[in-house]
């Protein structure tokens, strides 16, 4: 009873903040509306007692992923009035797509795939049960090769962004800070003796 | 050599260690703070305070109204004006010194030929809207009158060296 | 508990799901209401410190030896009007101090005080807090836009960039940390530091490098010097709170020291053992984490009376070219560590 209410407060929540997401006109309120439907749908996590990957949701989302993206979204100068030229005209096409895409996802994640029927209903766990060991001992075990895969998919393209960055003639006058950082007293200063002038 | 020394000493925070050693040695020194209105640093008898206009021991006035002082204020903060008084000696019938524009350089206690304004070691004043803070001179006699013992002792002592 | 027993006793009239409720809440209080001293007079401890190393003598008007001050600022903040900029979000910038003291206040929800001395003991307790200190950022960030000023939004950016970077070298000391312990819940964090060394036994030998980082990425956390370039004083005025006022500023103040708090009390309950007694044969209890939380918190207030601040650039370079490589080597050296059972602290 009790779950089951904040299982619905949350989700109205989500759903909610998921439609502002996309119909605020701002696009910062729609980072921070993001940002409320990442929470929310982590406390739907905890509610299915998967505790590890809520608080990893977060951690990882709203921790770093939306500050960065909040970080551009803030420095976007986005004209609106611009944006809104060519509605009219490409209106029939982007309904087609929205209506294609409506439809192949809705064959996927249609009630008709998620009954208690087809999916069998999470067990409860003893207040002792770590599902953060259980969620290692799958992915380290059962899961090591896509597991691995995908750390090797990520690397090449951390990498590739940063060589995307190298140009070869840097444009920005900004200071190496590792000479600045080795510079020493010596290297900067040099004391010289100066013979006083005699006395007359 | 020298780099691989440099950067041994940057990874174990020598330099930063070396600084919080120092800041440390502070912490536990004799504090120097002064509790200001119980206790008060020593005063210089040359120290340079609120303006006082001095009288001669008979009551006479001594300011002749020469206006060498209104010449040389490099901030102009005193005006004067004069008229002969019917005595036919020249006195001042204004004598204003604006303590909002004044430095207090003492400019124009130096160059008072009859040693009449002065700057005394009084410096705990303040006026509540900015006319207490222009000087007239039924005032600054007031403030001669006020400190003329400590004015006298202050420039007697100080005499041979003027 | 045997205090919470009593009172449930007491409370027999009331349904049970209340009297949970009432008594998680008191539970609340018995944290909340002790870091809220300790912030106020942690801002007093941060004067009369520095105004020691300074050879002054620090607030001592207000109550004897300056003890009211705290409070004397605190009716100041309270009584001061709270002004909302034109031009500014409105909304936004009322809730961004709520959102930086929130997350500030729920991390202490799994600090263990002492080994019973705990409000949630729950699993996955490390990451929790990573998590929480992670939300931080967004009531800077928040404020530092709705505030319309150009001060408050460089100020903004600059703290976003520089938390999201140091992040990653804090989470990797703490898979040190996980990997030493073997367990992500702080309780067996500590339990894990004990040992027959007493002092020697606890991680910070071991991790001494992840140690250092841990603290140093705390210190730039929280926006403390000399890691400060988000307030910056000198080049952005106050950074994203120059436009608060009053109790708006207020929150922001609580918030930066309940986060200097936690990260001291992190770090001893990670490194130093937490209630553990330092010496073997002495009782332990919460007499020592206190201890312990309150020497990193002097190390705050004499970092910030030591250090200049950093520049941007050299912050960024600290973090992503130094800090980072030396944690990953060090959770290799930790691992094998722990593999080859390294006594005293790995033994098997």
């Amino acid at each position: 009873m009790f779950e089951q209410a904040i299982f619905y407060i949350f989700a109205a929540m989500l759903i909610f903040s998921a439609a502002m997401v996309i119909t605020v006109r701002n696009p910062v309120h729609a980072a921070l509306f993001l940002v409320l439907s990442f929470f929310t749908s982590a406390g739907l996590w905890l509610l299915l007692e998967a505790e590890f990957l809520a608080i990893a949701l977060v951690l990882v989302y709203v921790g770093a992923v939306m500050v960065l993206f909040l970080f551009v979204v803030m420095m976007l100068d986005i004209n609106i009035a611009e944006l809104r030229e060519g509605f009219a005209r490409y209106f029939p096409i982007a309904a087609l797509v929205a209506i294609v895409m409506m439809y192949s996802l809705g064959t996927i994640v249609g009630p008709e795939n998620f009954g208690l029927d087809q999916v069998a209903a999470a067990q409860g766990h003893a207040a002792d049960y770590n599902n953060t060991h259980e969620l290692g001992m799958a992915l380290f075990t059962r899961y090591i090769w896509p597991f691995e895969i995908a750390a090797v998919i990520l690397l090449v393209a951390i990498i590739a962004a940063i060589a995307l960055t190298l140009r070869a003639t840097r444009q920005t006058k900004a200071p190496n800070v590792d000479h600045q950082i080795a510079v020493r007293r010596e290297d900067r200063v040099r004391l010289i003796k100066v013979d006083s002038e005699p006395l007359d | 050599m020298n780099t691989v020394i440099s950067y041994f000493k940057s990874l174990t925070l020598w330099e930063l260690v070396k600084g919080l050693h120092l800041t440390g040695g502070y912490l536990i020194k004799r504090k120097i703070t002064i509790q200001y209105p119980e206790e008060k640093t020593p005063q210089s008898p040359r120290f340079r305070g609120l303006h006082a206009l001095r009288r001669y021991p008979n009551g006479e006035e001594r300011c002749i109204a020469c206006k060498l002082c209104e010449a040389v204020c490099p901030a102009l903060a005193i005006t004067i004006e004069s008229e002969p008084r019917e005595d036919g000696t020249r006195r001042t019938t204004r004598y204003d010194i604006d303590l909002t524009k004044c430095i207090f350089c003492g400019f124009c206690e130096e160059s008072c030929p009859v040693d009449s304004i002065v700057e005394t070691r009084h410096f705990e004043y303040h006026g509540e809207q900015r006319g207490d803070l222009l000087m007239t001179k039924q005032n600054l006699l007031a403030n001669g009158d006020r400190f003329e013992a400590q004015i006298a002792a202050d420039r007697a002592s100080e005499s041979r060296y003027r | 508990m045997n205090i919470v027993a009593l009172i449930e006793a007491q409370l027999t009239w009331l349904p049970a799901p209340a009297v949970v409720t009432l008594i998680i809440v008191l539970k609340i209080l018995c944290i909340v209401v002790p870091v809220m001293g300790s912030v106020a007079y942690l801002t007093l401890a941060e004067r009369k410190v520095i105004g020691f190393i300074q050879v002054r003598i620090g607030p001592n008007r207000v109550g004897p030896l300056g003890l009211l001050q705290p409070i004397a600022d605190a009716l100041k903040l309270l009584c001061k009007e709270v002004i909302v900029p034109s031009g500014s979000n409105r909304f936004l910038f009322l809730v961004a101090p709520v959102l930086a003291l929130g997350p500030a206040l729920a991390a202490w929800a799994v600090i263990p005080f002492d080994a019973e001395l705990i409000l949630a003991d729950i699993s996955a307790g490390l990451l929790y807090i990573l998590a929480l200190t992670s939300l931080g950022v967004y009531g800077i960030i928040v404020a530092g836009w709705a505030s319309n000023s150009k001060y408050a939004f460089l100020g903004a950016m600059r703290s976003a960039a520089q938390i999201v970077s140091y992040e990653i070298p804090m989470g990797f000391a703490l898979v040190g940390v996980l990997v030493a312990a073997g367990s992500l819940n702080l309780g067996q964090i500590v339990e894990a530091q004990r040992g027959g060394l007493g002092l020697f036994s606890w991680f910070w030998l071991p991790l001494f490098p992840l140690f250092v980082i841990y603290f140093i990425s705390g210190v730039a956390e929280t926006n403390r010097a000399p890691f400060d370039v988000s307030e910056g004083e000198s080049e952005i005025v106050a950074g994203f709170h120059v436009e608060y006022a009053g109790m708006a500023f207020a929150l922001f103040f609580l918030a930066e020291y309940a986060n200097m708090i936690l990260i001291s009390g992190l770090t001893a309950v990670l490194f130093l053992g937490g209630w553990l007694s330092p010496i073997p044969g002495i009782p332990d209890g919460i007499h020592w984490f206190i201890a312990k939380t309150a020497f990193f918190l002097f190390l705050f207030l004499w970092f910030r009376a030591t250090f200049p601040r950093y520049r941007y650039d050299q912050i960024m370079r600290l973090g992503w070219k130094i800090f980072l490589p030396i944690t990953i080597v060090w959770i290799i050296v930790v691992s094998a560590m722990v593999v080859w059972n390294v006594p005293p602290w790995f033994a098997a």
